[in-house]
């Protein structure tokens, strides 16, 4: 049954024919994969803001935006806006600002931020009201008319659809560190149901402000290995303290293979199938059997119709917490067996550290580089853990022919979406 | 995105509704269809000048039994959990492992609770200085409370459903206002109609009842100010009345609601979504654009419509001049603004609006009519299809058509 054209369930294949990157390595996916697979990372000290007293005060922010001042709203945007701009160019799709299908775009938390909160706050400053009474009477006086954008969810999608002239009503999403992912899953479930010929998928995150540093500081979850900032992130290391924040967007162009052979496009791989499962054992945690993610891994397969030992290398979700590099491990043992040991596996993440929402977005980016190059990025800082048993590409990157990638996405609330691209059909 | 092939009939064979007129289905049609007039219930003084719908008085441990998972959330995730757990039981699917484990999820969700205690701990703090970093980092570390920020999380209203009610199919939130409530339908209608999956749970929640909510939307003025009236009768900008809301449905591939015998309130025919840049008279295009696309499926004469319409000028004003203009397709829209009775649920709205259908051809009413007569007039018969419309307050345009099984 399988051909370019149908896939192995008789439904359409779907292709990548754009790619675009930001990441605290830099802007471009030309620019990141360079300094990727050269080792470099792109984790330094905060200086957007104070973070003396703070347990983390470290993070792998994108300063090489001009978006001052900064806000969580504005630096995404800009983030998405580049890379969109980057993959559309690259795939040569779609008229200016017309492009043929719908945006999917991952999108951050929309909220107030301390200076805006004050900028209300402060607006009538005799005001005899306190909190919220006062919050609220200053916005009944004015409009405030710029901070909206802040609160609104469909804020971001409605810029980038204004913008790039997407088809439809634009999707905004949210599977937390799995939302990236979910982007391509939606586009590929679209593409495949022949409800368009392409469709736009962007992760974006810039939430490097104080509230968003100490929420996660307050969970446990972030490394406070502050001195060497570039040794930080250790993702299945012995000494993995946690994950180190990031900010980045990736953004892909989906095309079915018809429409992309039809106009001539250059294909530089394929999405050959997604899967999710969801985890109802806790908030944070996993399933100690791994249930939940190896369900997603197993269905991620059957619907690309991959054997385990068809995968030739993985793009972990690899946080560099002790909890998800565990049960990441327990995971793909438990599907690919022994298989697994002879499976090259890294995590972009001990570069350009954990990019959050857009994380499924930026490591697909790279996974269809690593197919592309025949290169397999490094894993930096790593120090074998004895109870993590992998082929874990250490320091330096490796010469590899890879075939077909695996990249996993695991987030808060039991989200678990997993993906395999492979090469462009022989 | 419109479907080219559709082949899989999509059926609701389960609702959850809880809302400030009652606490699950079986109310709300004691309430709206019963024939009887309806007084909403609106609470003026709590946040005056805002009027709000709070929620009903609720056991939530009918839905979410152990009150640590109780603890966990703030009341916009027990509001859903809550909704989503009588989805389930009235879908026959609650409790039962094999089926939920396949059951896949779409949530329209906006942001949880902020501790706004301790916002204006930090404002207070912030008097004299300027340094808000500083300051946010001394109160916050000592006041936030961990488990608070998993509760403002877009995605774990839907995590915590999966947590309670084990559904683990797959997991989906759509955000975006008014908008992810109609992307949810949208999205989990297409999956059903195409063959890529058979059996989801969507819907969404609102609290009214929150501080930092009335302050989001009050931001460009969105908000009704003053005495409770009905969505078309709000002058000068309008604005809407936020409501709490909880509103989830099972919906079901045919084959596979008849091969558990599950009985169906009626069929999900179409759902079509849109997003106009709102230059005037685009709410209006945009509409009759979506209703072009199911008209093959109404018969001319009445057409029982139950509008999601939030009283937010212009766009309400626009969709009562689209459903005006209907008259010269030959189409007679009997309407009732839901959000006139339960206020705006913005995520939890749409959702509503297909709840609400499915309880009109079972109950075989609408609601009394609520608004001016020359928009909301009596219907002369049983409605055998329902149009539901959501026009969000900012963005966001959908239609969705309900029919009663044969």
């Amino acid at each position: 049954m399988a051909s370019r054209t149908l896939d192995h369930k008789g439904r359409p294949v779907v292709v990548v024919t754009g790619l675009g990157l930001v990441t605290s390595l830099g802007v471009g996916a030309e620019t990141c994969w360079s300094r990727l697979v050269a080792g470099h990372s792109g984790i330094k000290p905060i200086r957007r803001f104070s973070t003396q007293g703070l347990k983390t005060t470290i993070a792998g922010t994108v300063d090489d935006l001009d978006v001052a001042p900064y806000s969580a709203f504005d630096l995404s945007t800009a983030m998405a806006e580049s890379a969109a701009e980057e993959a559309i160019s690259q795939a040569k799709i779609g008229r200016t600002a017309s492009f043929p299908g719908p945006l999917i775009v991952a999108t951050p938390p929309s909220e107030f931020e301390w200076p805006h909160l004050r900028e209300i706050y402060d607006a009538h400053p005799n005001n005899a009201l306190t909190g919220y009474k006062r919050l609220l009477a200053n916005a009944r006086r004015e409009r405030f008319g710029g901070l909206a954008r802040h609160v609104r969810f469909s804020a971001i999608a409605d810029h980038l659809k204004q913008r790039f002239g997407t088809e439809g009503a634009p999707l905004s999403v949210c599977t937390a560190c799995a939302s990236g992912a979910t982007t391509i899953q939606l586009g590929l479930e679209a593409i495949r149901r022949g409800a368009t010929d392409a469709a736009l998928c962007i992760g974006t995150d810039a939430t490097v402000h104080p509230e968003g540093l100490i929420r996660f500081s307050l969970l446990s979850a972030l490394s406070t290995a502050n001195s060497e900032p570039t040794k930080a992130s250790k993702p299945f290391s012995r000494t993995r303290d946690g994950f180190v924040m990031a900010e980045g967007a990736g953004a892909l162009v989906l095309e079915s293979y018809d429409a992309a052979k039809a106009r001539g496009a250059k294909i530089l791989g394929v999405v050959r199938g997604c899967g999710e499962k969801a985890d109802e054992f806790h908030r944070t945690r996993s399933k100690p059997d791994g249930a939940a993610m190896i369900g997603a891994i197993r269905k991620t397969l059957a619907d690309a119709g991959v054997e385990p030992h068809e995968i030739d290398y993985i793009n972990a979700h690899g946080t560099s917490t002790p909890e998800n590099d565990k049960m990441e491990t327990l995971s793909l043992r438990a599907v690919l067996g022994d298989h697994l040991l002879r499976t090259p596996i890294s995590s972009n993440k001990s570069m350009v550290g954990h990019t959050l929402i857009a994380a499924g977005s930026v490591e697909a980016v790279f996974s269809i580089l690593t197919l592309e190059r025949g290169v397999l990025p490094p894993t930096l800082n790593y120090d074998p853990d004895p109870d993590l048993p992998l082929d874990v590409v250490p320091e330096q990157s490796r010469q590899a022919r890879v075939r077909t990638v695996l990249s996993n996405s695991f987030g808060f609330g039991g989200q678990n979406v997993c993906v395999v691209f492979s090469g462009e059909p022989a | 995105m419109t479907l080219k092939t559709s082949s899989n009939e999509v059926l609701i064979t389960g609702v959850g509704l809880a809302s400030s007129l009652g606490a699950d289905a079986e109310a709300h049609l004691a309430r709206l269809f019963s024939g009887a007039p309806v007084t909403p219930a609106v609470d003026e003084a709590r946040y005056a000048p805002y009027p709000v719908h709070p929620f009903a008085e609720v056991d939530f441990s009918r839905e979410i039994p152990k009150k640590s998972d109780q603890r966990q959330m703030e009341l916009w995730q027990r509001i859903g959990v809550y909704a989503a757990g009588l989805a389930l039981s009235d879908a026959g699917i609650a409790r039962n492992p094999e089926l939920l484990d396949r059951t896949d999820l779409v949530v329209a969700a906006g942001s949880g609770e902020r501790d706004t205690k301790v916002d204006c701990e930090v404002l207070e703090k912030l008097g004299p200085r300027d340094d808000a970093a500083l300051l946010a980092k001394e109160v916050l570390p000592s006041a936030l409370r961990p488990t608070l920020f998993l509760a403002q999380l877009s995605n774990m209203l839907a995590g915590n459903i999966s947590i309670v009610h084990n559904v683990t199919g797959s997991s989906r939130t759509f955000m975006g206002e008014e908008m992810a409530g109609l992307a949810a339908l949208e999205n989990a209608h297409r999956r059903i109609a195409a063959g890529q999956a058979g059996l989801i749970l969507v819907g969404g929640a609102l609290n009214a009842e929150r501080e930092d909510l009335l302050l989001g939307y009050e931001i460009g003025h969105n908000l009704w100010r003053g005495s409770h009236c009905p969505v078309w009768d709000r002058e000068d900008g309008g604005g809407f009345v936020p409501g709490s809301i909880g509103a989830f449905v099972v919906l079901e591939s045919k084959a596979h609601a008849d091969a558990r015998k599950a009985k169906p309130y009626g069929r999900l025919v179409a759902v079509e979504t849109g997003h106009a840049q709102r230059e005037r008279g685009a709410i209006v295009r945009t509409l009759a654009d979506l209703l072009g696309r199911m008209r093959g499926l109404l018969p001319d004469g009445e057409l029982p419509t139950l509008s999601g319409a939030s009283g937010k000028r212009p766009a309400t004003c626009e969709e009562r001049v689209f459903l005006t203009q209907l008259a010269s397709q030959n189409l007679n829209p009997i309407v009732r603004a839901y959000g006139s009775l339960l206020g705006h649920g913005v995520e939890a709205q749409f959702p509503a609006g297909i709840a609400l259908a499915a309880l009109a051809l079972k109950s075989g009413r609408l609601p009394p009519p609520g608004g001016p007569e020359s928009i909301e007039q009596p219907l002369s018969a049983p409605p055998q299809r329902v149009l539901v419309t959501g026009v969000g307050h900012w963005r966001g345009e959908g239609l969705a058509l309900v029919e009663a099984v044969a």
